[in-house]
């Protein structure tokens, strides 16, 4: 049956392990076959969402060409995303050249704070964009226009705040990250497994809170490692600054590997 | 929380696959594959398609949804085995270097054209 053979083209977990959206099997004319209900069946086999799997490897083309490091920034909401691209800014820069594209359901909030670093901030409010819980790849073509990027070594995509939606949707990224904190549920990972199967890395954030709570952060990484093992977990306080240093020396190394 | 859009795109791509020859017919059914690991509740996915398909060719069609379960393989061991709990290191090998065969999907399969109504097309 097709399922079988097309099952293998696609794109699934470690979503920089192939690109290769599904292709349509057969023939340019469709096959027709009348089933038992007296309905005749057209084959079609096609993903859903090959449009926006297309457009993302498009993006990814461009920013390939350009010279361009792309980091989707994933977590729920409230888990300190917008303070750690701050921080992560203040201690990449000037060295590497930056921009953000900031993702929200509404407001300019995150993008006015991440505006004081000195970066280039595109502010994509998704519900002018007819979504509302990720961003798609049109999105981030459309946003990219808005930004010189003969001039930018990494562009940050500061997704929406949502464990969910945005793990599915591929953005022509070159590496996903995905902020935990401490002051959620241990046990996050293993309620959104795609997320944090889709992620490269994790940053574990508010330790500086670890003091004042019951947070059994060894079983939250064990989590983590349960959904995704051997994934690099960086244990950091946006807030204090404290543990950036791996991350930054992290993200460095995988920028100079696609830019040299 | 993003079915309508795929609702949305399911629409799309089905009433573009009814070959131009067959004229104003109606689909009586969708068959979708969705994996587990989507990011897609079936039941929410069948309401907003219910809404999406309205005055289209797909007005009243059924959405069948085949979930497929998250089969892995071990990339050092070779054993495959289907996920059920999230543990995603090898049972055999405990290795956690995996390739997920399936869990992913969410395709369009097929569209079915309903047959036409005879009462109808005798008016």
């Amino acid at each position: 049956m097709i399922l079988e053979n097309s099952a293998k083209g696609q794109k699934y977990f470690h979503h920089q392990d192939s690109h290769h959206p599904h292709r349509h099997t057969g023939s340019a004319t469709p096959a027709i076959s009348v089933q038992k209900s007296g309905t005749r069946e057209i084959k079609v086999v096609r993903r859903v969402l090959d449009v926006n799997e297309k457009m993302a490897e498009e993006n990814r083309r461009l920013f390939t060409q350009k010279g361009v490091f792309v980091l989707n920034v994933m977590s729920s909401p409230g888990s300190g995303k917008t303070t750690t691209l701050e921080k992560t800014l203040i201690k990449i820069m000037p060295e590497v050249k930056c921009a953000v594209i900031v993702g929200d359901i509404c407001t300019t909030h995150d993008a006015d704070r991440l505006a004081t670093t000195g970066v280039p901030v595109v502010q994509v409010n998704t519900d002018a964009f007819g979504g509302d819980c990720h961003l798609a790849a049109h999105v981030i073509e459309k946003a990219a226009g808005g930004l010189d990027l003969d001039d930018i070594d990494l562009l940050i995509v500061e997704n929406v705040g949502n464990l969910v939606c945005p793990a599915e949707f591929d953005i022509g990224e070159d590496s996903r990250v995905v902020v935990l904190s401490v002051t959620e549920g241990e046990d996050k990972p293993v309620k959104y497994p795609l997320m944090f199967r889709e992620c490269e890395v994790a940053l574990l954030n508010k330790i500086d809170l670890l003091p004042h709570l019951d947070y059994d952060k060894h079983k939250a990484i064990e989590f983590i490692h349960q959904i995704h093992p051997d994934m690099p977990v960086f244990e950091i306080s946006a807030r204090t600054a404290e543990g950036f240093d791996p991350w930054i020396k992290w993200l460095k190394g995988r920028i100079r590997d696609k830019i040299g | 929380m993003h079915e309508m859009g795929i609702a949305l795109q399911i629409v799309e791509i089905a009433a573009a696959s009814i070959p131009t020859d067959l004229g104003n017919v109606r689909v009586a059914r969708v068959n979708l594959k969705v994996g587990k690991l989507a990011a897609v509740v079936p039941e929410s996915l069948r309401f907003c398609f219910s809404v999406a398909s309205k005055d289209t060719p797909l007005d009243g069609a059924e959405l069948n949804i085949a979930e497929l379960p998250v089969v892995a393989r071990c990339k050092q061991c070779n054993y495959e085995w289907t996920i059920t709990n999230p543990v995603f290191k090898c049972g055999t090998c405990n290795s956690g270097s995996l390739e997920i065969l399936s869990g992913r999907e969410l395709d369009i399969e097929s569209i079915e054209i309903a047959e036409e109504d005879k009462n109808d097309s005798g008016k």
